[in-house]
Formats: C-alpha cells, sequence, structure tokens
C-alpha cells in the first residue's frame, strides 16, 4: 500500500518536472513543485490508514477552486489540478480564454485579472518575460496575469479571474493602451 | 400588408436555417484574416467561410514577419490550422484580388466579403537620396530572410561595407537589427532562409546604428524585443548618456504609459552597464536618438550606391501627452555606410472598386463596415463589405490586436444578418462559383491539402539541416510541390 502510494507520488513529482520545460525561465516554479511535493507527503501517511471515503477527499484536495469571471460577468466555478495552469484549466473547461502562444510566454491573449488583491499578493511576482507581455494587454490593470503563469497551488484555493472586456475599449483608430 | 412583411420575415429567418449557407469571403490569411474567419464560424452555425491569399501559403505575416528567432510566436499557425480544416471553411491559395479575380467579382460571388489582406508596401521618408542603390524597406529585408518568394532575389548588399543604419526604432527595426547582429550560428537553428542565412554567414556588417527622430521616451519598441537585441551575445551596446536626460514632458509620458517607462528603463540600463568602448572586433550596436535623417549620400567611388546618410539634430515641441514632436535644429552629421534598412512603417496598397483612403493608407470604415463615401454626414456603406486588421486600422500592433479587431468586424456582421441586410435567400455560388471561375482563367488554386504538402516538405527539408523547417522561398518550387 505505502509502496503504490509512494510510486504515484512519484509519478506526480515527474508529470510535473515534465511539465517544468516549458517554464523554466520562471524560477518561482519550483517552489510549486515542492508545495505540491510537500502536500502530498503529508496526505500520504494521512492515506496509508485511511478508507474510500477519505480517498475521494484526496481527491477533491488536490484541486483548488477556481472562479471565472467571463465577459458578461457570468461566473463559471470550476475545480484545478494542482500544478496545472489557468490556461490549461480554462481550455479544460470550455472557458473562452485565448492562448495564441500556448503558454509559451510569447503572447498576452491569456490575459486575466485577479479580482481580488489578496489573491494577486498570494501570487509570485511576475518575471521579466511576463511583464513584457502584459506591456501589450487589452485593459491591463494592477493585478492583471497571464493566465498560462498562475499555477493551482494550495494558497489560491477560491481564487476569482475576470476575462478582460476589452472589446468595449478597442477603438476604430486603434486601442490606446490605459495608463498603469 | 402586415402578413406579407411578417411572411417576408419567416422566409428571412428560414432561410438562414435552411439548406443555402450564407457565404463569406475573407480576402488574406494572416492573422486578421484568420482570426475573422474563426470568429463568424463560432458565431454563425450556418456560414460557410473561404479564406483567399494571393500566396500559396497561408498565415501571411505569422510566415513572413514575425522573426525566426521567435518560434513561440508562431505557434498560433496551430490554432489557425484548426480553423482551416473546420468543415465550413477552406483555405484557397495562389489567388490574386485585383489580378485572378476582381473585387467585384468576389463581391458578386459571395453574400459578404472582408478584406484583411493587410499592408504589403511601405511608407517613404521623401528626402533625397532614397532612391540609390543599398537602401531597402525594412519589410522587404525581413520577407527576403523569411523566405518570402517576392524578395527571394533581394540580394542585400551585406558585403560593402561594415556598418549598417536602420531608421526607425520600432520593432521590426529591432528584428532586422537582430538579425545582421546575432552570431549566426544561433540563427541556423531557426526556419530563417537559407540564402539569407548563407549572406548572413558572409557578411561584413559589423555595426548597426539604430536611429530615432524622437528621445529613449519616445522609442517605439516594446520591451521584449529590447531586451534580447540588447542581450545579444558579445555585443558592445553604446548610447549617449546626454540622450538619457528626461524632461517633465518624458515624465509625464512615461508615468502614463508602462510600456515607455519600462523601454526608458531597459535603455538606461544597458547605457550605464555597458558603457566602455567596443573592443577591437566586437560587434555595436548604437542606439541613436534625437537625430532625423536629411538626405542619403551617394557613394563617389560606386556610382548610384549610398554611402551614408547625413542626420539632422531634433529638438522635441509641443506638450500634448504623447505628442512631443520632433524638430530639426540645423545641425547636421554624417554617418557612412553601406546600407540603409527604412524601417518606418508599412502602407496599404489600394484594390480596383475598393473606397481607399490614400493619407491615412487605410480603407475607410466604421466598425470594420466599409464607407462608400466618408465625405458625407451620414454614412453610407457598401453592403457586404468589410474590413479587417491593418488594412482598418493602419499597421500596428500585435498579432493579439487582431483578436479584439477581428470581434469589432464580426460584430459588425452579425448585427447586420439580423438585420437583414446580408441574407442568404439571394442565390451566391460561392466557392463552387470562385472555383469554376478561376479554373477557366487557368489560375491552379492551393487548398489547405496543397499547403499540407509543401508544410511537410519544408519540415523534411529542416530535418535534414536540424531546423524547425526549411523554407521553399521561390513561387515555381512552392506551387510546384503544391501540385504533386
Amino acid at each position: 500500500m505505502f509502496l503504490t502510494k509512494f510510486s504515484g507520488l512519484a509519478a506526480h513529482a515527474i508529470k510535473d518536472l515534465v511539465k517544468a520545460p516549458s517554464f523554466t525561465w520562471r524560477t518561482s516554479y519550483v517552489p510549486v513543485i515542492q508545495n505540491n511535493y510537500a502536500q502530498a507527503l503529508r496526505r500520504k501517511s494521512f492515506c496509508t490508514t485511511a478508507d474510500k471515503v477519505s480517498e475521494e477527499g484526496r481527491e477533491e484536495k488536490q484541486k483548488v477552486s477556481v472562479t471565472f469571471v467571463d465577459k458578461d460577468g457570468e461566473e463559471i466555478h470550476v475545480k484545478v489540478p494542482f500544478g496545472m495552469s489557468m490556461l490549461e484549466a480554462a481550455h479544460e473547461n470550455d472557458i473562452e480564454l485565448e492562448g495564441a502562444c500556448e503558454g509559451s510566454l510569447a503572447c498576452s491573449t491569456c490575459h486575466v485579472i485577479v479580482m481580488d488583491v489578496d489573491y494577486y499578493n498570494k501570487l509570485e511576482d511576475p518575471a521579466d518575460e511576463e511583464n513584457d507581455m502584459l506591456d501589450l494587454a487589452f485593459g491591463l490593470t494592477d493585478t492583471s496575469r497571464l493566465g498560462c503563469q498562475i499555477i493551482a497551488k494550495p494558497e489560491i484555493d477560491g481564487i476569482r479571474l475576470a476575462l478582460p472586456v476589452a472589446t468595449r475599449n478597442f477603438a476604430v483608430d486603434g486601442y490606446k493602451p490605459k495608463p498603469h | 400588408m402586415a402578413l406579407f412583411g411578417k411572411l417576408r420575415w419567416i422566409s428571412r429567418r428560414f432561410t438562414t436555417l435552411a439548406a443555402t449557407p450564407l457565404r463569406i469571403c475573407v480576402v488574406g490569411s494572416g492573422p486578421a484574416g484568420f482570426y475573422t474567419a474563426e470568429k463568424i464560424l463560432k458565431a454563425h452555425k450556418g456560414v460557410e467561410v473561404d479564406i483567399v491569399d494571393r500566396l500559396p501559403t497561408p498565415f501571411g505575416l505569422v510566415r513572413s514577419g514575425v522573426a525566426p528567432d521567435h518560434p513561440e510566436t508562431k505557434i498560433v499557425i496551430n490554432q489557425f490550422s484548426r480553423v482551416a480544416q473546420n468543415d465550413r471553411c477552406s483555405f484557397l491559395g495562389n489567388v490574386s484580388v485585383g489580378s485572378s479575380v476582381s473585387l467585384p467579382e468576389l463581391h458578386e460571388m459571395y453574400n459578404a466579403v472582408v478584406l484583411a489582406y493587410g499592408a504589403e508596401s511601405d511608407r517613404t521618408l521623401g528626402i533625397p537620396g532614397e532612391e540609390l542603390g543599398g537602401i531597402y524597406a525594412a519589410r522587404e529585408f525581413v520577407w527576403w530572410y523569411n523566405g518570402h518568394p517576392d524578395c527571394r532575389n533581394l540580394a542585400p548588399d551585406l558585403t560593402s561595407s561594415d556598418t549598417a543604419v536602420i531608421l526607425g526604432q520600432g520593432n521590426v527595426a529591432l528584428d532586422v537589427a537582430r538579425i545582421l547582429l546575432r552570431p549566426t550560428m544561433e540563427l541556423a537553428k531557426t526556419d530563417i532562409a537559407s540564402h539569407a542565412l548563407a549572406a548572413l554567414e558572409e557578411s561584413s556588417i559589423r555595426k548597426v546604428y539604430l536611429v530615432g527622430r524622437r528621445g529613449p521616451v519616445q522609442a517605439a519598441c516594446t520591451a521584449k524585443e529590447l531586451r534580447e537585441v540588447l542581450g545579444i551575445k558579445d555585443i558592445s551596446i553604446q548610447v549617449k548618456q546626454a540622450d538619457l536626460v528626461t524632461t517633465p514632458a518624458d515624465e509625464v509620458e512615461m508615468k502614463n504609459n508602462r510600456i515607455r517607462r519600462r523601454v526608458y528603463e531597459l535603455i538606461s540600463k544597458a547605457a550605464s552597464s555597458g558603457h566602455s568602448p567596443p573592443l577591437p572586433g566586437q560587434r555595436e550596436l548604437h542606439l541613436v536618438f534625437f537625430r532625423k535623417p536629411d538626405r542619403f549620400l551617394e557613394s563617389e567611388d560606386r556610382s548610384g550606391h549610398v554611402a551614408g546618410v547625413r542626420l539632422e539634430e531634433t529638438t522635441l515641441q509641443g506638450y500634448d501627452l504623447g505628442k512631443q514632436i520632433a524638430v530639426g535644429n540645423g545641425v547636421f552629421e554624417d554617418i557612412s555606410c553601406g546600407m540603409v534598412l527604412k524601417s518606418i512603417g508599412y502602407k496599404s496598397v489600394a484594390i480596383d472598386g475598393l473606397p481607399f483612403d490614400h493619407d491615412k493608407g487605410i480603407v475607410p470604415n466604421v466598425g470594420g463596415r466599409v464607407l462608400a463615401d466618408s465625405f458625407k454626414d451620414v454614412p453610407q456603406y457598401e453592403t457586404g463589405l468589410y474590413v479587417c486588421g491593418w488594412l482598418k486600422r493602419g499597421p500596428t500592433g500585435i498579432i493579439g490586436t487582431n483578436l479584439y479587431c477581428a470581434e469589432e468586424t464580426v460584430a459588425s456582421i452579425s448585427e447586420d444578418i439580423e438585420r437583414g441586410v446580408l441574407t442568404s435567400n439571394s442565390t451566391k455560388p460561392g466557392r463552387e462559383g470562385l472555383l469554376q471561375l478561376l479554373d477557366s482563367r487557368n489560375i491552379r488554386v492551393v487548398q489547405f491539402d496543397d499547403w499540407k504538402r509543401i508544410d511537410t516538405e519544408e519540415k523534411r527539408g529542416g530535418n535534414l539541416k536540424n531546423k524547425p523547417r526549411e523554407k521553399l522561398a521561390t513561387w515555381e518550387e512552392l506551387l510546384q510541390v503544391a501540385r504533386k
């Protein structure tokens, strides 16, 4: 039992490591793995003695609740597994968040606005590369991030993310970036 | 009468849902064209979209504009390819609107036409000597290294001197500077055209001047591109300390614009950290501010060829937000060079039968609806004619800008469908009619499956050279592989 759990855990960690290359320039990703690892370790000792009910509880605990608020103000509640980016989460749940560069930090189309500043502060600071892309995002705010750079972790459970209402700011003569 | 109106309404509603789909043609297969097509297909289940392009290859500037060392930016091609392979969408390449088929003909065959063919020409400076050899539009140089078949034979002069002057400081200017200065070993791993790589390997250019009329606060580039060019391996960055002094108006500009502030910070950081004279043989990048080109100087021993640029010093005037203008102060200096790249903006080209604002270089429009007569107080629209992308708003912005641009144009189309301006009850032959017409004119259409053959061939060629793709860069090769 212990062994099975452990190998499951290892697989989980490997999965994260495999994912890592696309984020290698983002040093902050490492702590995410560590968190994940520590969290899973704590749970492991708990699970070895547990029954099916807590097994389900465990499944639930490895996810965070995220609310997307779309352009019409409609709220979409989703559960996102640890380690998954908000861009991937949006796509898995058919939420209309563009991802032109598929999470490689080369565009700003997955721009989201963290609706609560406390949650915004819980995230690692954006890297220069992310800020370079945010420079070009439509309707930039003080709590804007790229969806591909927000990775699900326990601290952000309950985060609310708004999809920017950019079209209404779009002028025929060209968009002027909002002062920031 | 009321009943008749009702019946007509019902019949109109019925036909939108019935077998005859609304047929829309998008001209141009760059980001504006593909985002437009994607949004139309998503919003209207009964609409068919054909995307025509004058080239045998799709994706416009994603293929021929985005620098070869920016592969991540090109990933959006995956999304566009899914759109092209939608059952209700077709890509029809090698079809030039204006010569293969006229715009009125296209307009006749489709319920609506969306023009998204971008900007394939260049602004000019209008100063003496502009026609000299060795002076190129940055667009031509970009097309050349990106394997655009129209610039395959540009043969830019990279060997007659060690200096190139780039006029302009936008992202295109930075791209071309980077391509000129980056070690070719690094470029060899990209999808750069092989003819360009070979020429760059022989290049004698060691010194590149990036010249801007205004100061470091007004430089038109973005932080990412600047960071890259400043970070080229073993390069010496030269900036005059005096140019970094800011005025209160500059401070206001930076306070109101995050990009301007971050660009300025990067420039001043580079100036302070790397301000030592270049080592012998080291490549140099000079950021030159407050200078405007006055004339090009002709070579004495090589008639008809450029030997330098005369620049006039400028000072900034006017305190309107973001509107500080560079005015010459009568002090001149010359930079000797064997090559000049003008990176001062693209320009759209008009086609017959299309309203066109020659001053702005765009098609007059409101929300993407083409204006029939822009001088009248009450706007008159061309029925079923729309515009998107650079042709609609001028040649600025990034790929993602087209997302919002397309959303606006498609909103106008949707409104016109709802209001009954666009209906499918008039018989429009659409794709079938167009293909017949092109066939009668012996024009060989390159469809998306044909493009996939080009794509496969390019990837195969790239594989042999350890690069993502080896672009086919002549019309003959492209059409030959497409026909296999």
